[in-house]
């Protein structure tokens, strides 16, 4: 029981350790790439010897450090518990979302198997999805508790775009589900690992394209980042709903936004891209379609998961920088037309879809 | 197993909740305390503040929370249908198109008398 309990909290240190600090390089990398695309020179300051590279260090010890020596000020007439209480509600559910995400497959250690996934739960992608929408509190609570006007409207507009692209977002998943006939992450990642017509890996994204753009639009619009960035625009709400904080809650909000980042790469790349699964690397070891094989022991199998899912992760990320750059804010008739006009009539005629197409393949 | 299913769950909340409030008090326990009558005041573009924002706001806002109940609960009921639909069959499959039938005339309802549109 003891090691059972010894176990659990390293794969969640080893899981939030990779998480945060990924979490705080994002905030670099975004500096990095609009440097890139505006093509300028930027984030090119913090240097260690004259490395430029060591910036990604310097956001990652600096930044936090900073930020936490700096003066926590909450308004005058604001409401002082909630003031405190929203950017741990905005970033607790998402740090616990990552529960359910599997990174690998079975590492064995001596006799015992253990299932790389901190929580194998039967409800599995229901929960990310229920942590997912909790953000909508800190929003909220952010936004009115500040008694600020700039960021009462910042909150109102977050929770109005956060149900609204939930909709869609459950129906994405939906169609998901009925793919695979499970709520598990782990096993939809264990029946990605199957071929189609011999030699191409049964991945999410050829059974259900419509769902994974579904997904990822609404997923970067749950984010609330750019074009999606509505409820923090800068240029009309100063900061939105986190115009009233300072320090350190500055910060929790920050983060929550690279953080959901995070988990939408990773609820992407493990709904549509396999999750940690490596094309043709069985549990034995490699064995490719023509036919060849190379043998593998189980830790060396292991890591390479772990390597593939993280480079998946980041690939997202990069893939969320790069659309954050390129394309402007929507407007908001625009952003609600997109999401029940568009979104969610397409999801439902995607789930009647999947549908009919699983029960002809069935019969047939 | 089941018992034990939401154990890491509860260990996955009490250390993302240790990690929570470690954050939220490093900068009252760091941070220097200095405030001033015009730090306190609540930003609003450089103007002196009027009054409190805690007023009235566009209904349109309530409007959409309300839409997003109905649709959110409609759509809670598709999961365990998704989750047995290999065991339903066709018998499944003609229940939930009537279904989703209804919740499409919903939409179109709402969106013919004016409700998703932003002027």
């Amino acid at each position: 029981m003891l090691i059972e309990i010894v176990i659990i909290l390293v794969k969640i240190l080893a899981v939030l350790g990779m998480v945060m600090p990924l979490a705080g390089a994002l905030g670099w990398i975004e500096r990095k790439g609009s440097a890139l695309i505006h093509d300028r020179i930027g984030a090119n300051r913090a240097s260690i010897y004259g490395f430029a590279g060591a910036g990604l260090v310097n956001t990652l010890v600096a930044d936090p450090l900073k930020f936490a020596t700096k003066e926590d000020v909450i308004p005058r007439g604001a409401d002082r518990l909630l003031h405190t209480i929203a950017p741990c509600i905005n970033l607790f559910p998402v740090l616990v979302a990552f529960a359910v995400l599997p990174f690998g497959d079975v590492l064995l250690v001596g006799d015992r198997e253990i299932n790389l996934q901190i929580a194998p739960l039967g409800i599995g992608v229901m929960y990310v999805l229920a942590m997912m929408s909790l953000g909508v509190y800190g929003v909220v609570l952010g936004g009115w508790a500040s008694n600020n006007r700039w960021s009462l409207l910042g909150g109102i507009r977050g929770s109005a775009q956060m149900i609204s692209y939930e909709l869609p977002m459950g129906l994405a998943i939906i169609a998901m589900i009925l793919t695979y006939g499970t709520l598990d992450l782990q096993e939809m990642a264990r029946a990605q690992g199957e071929l189609i017509w011999g030699w191409l890996p049964a991945w999410g994204i050829f059974y259900q394209p419509v769902a994974f753009l579904i997904l990822l639009v609404a997923g970067i619009a749950e984010s609330k980042r750019i074009p999606f960035d509505l409820p923090e625009s800068e240029s009309e709400l100063i900061s939105g709903y986190f115009t009233e904080y300072s320090g350190i809650k500055h910060l929790m909000f920050f983060m929550t936004d690279f953080v959901e980042v995070i988990i939408v790469s990773g609820l992407v790349s493990t709904l549509f891209f396999g999750g940690w699964q490596v094309p043709y690397l069985y549990s034995s070891g490699f064995e490719f379609p023509w036919g060849a094989s190379i043998a593998l022991p189980n830790i060396a199998i292991v890591l390479l998961q772990i390597v593939s899912f993280t480079l998946k992760i980041v690939f997202f990320c990069w893939f969320q920088i790069m659309i954050r750059w390129t394309i402007p804010r929507f407007r908001y008739d625009q952003l609600m037309h997109l999401g029940w006009l568009g979104l969610l009539p397409i999801g439902f005629v995607n789930i009647v879809a999947t549908a009919v197409a699983i029960l002809a393949t069935q019969s047939a | 197993m089941s018992e034990n299913q939401y154990l890491p769950v509860l260990l996955m909340f009490l250390v993302a909740g240790g990690v929570v409030a470690l954050m939220v008090n490093a900068g009252r326990i760091f941070g220097p305390r200095n405030r001033t009558e015009t730090k306190l005041e609540p930003f609003e573009c450089g103007n002196e503040s009027s009054g409190s924002a805690w007023g009235r706001f566009s209904v349109r806002f309530y409007l959409t929370a309300i839409l997003f109940i109905i649709f959110d609960v409609e759509v809670v009921f598709m999961y365990p249908w998704a989750l047995v639909f290999r065991e339903l069959g066709w018998f499944g499959m003609s229940a939930m198109t009537i279904f989703v039938s209804i919740l499409a005339l919903g939409l179109v309802y709402e969106w013919r008398k004016g409700a998703l549109e932003w002027e």
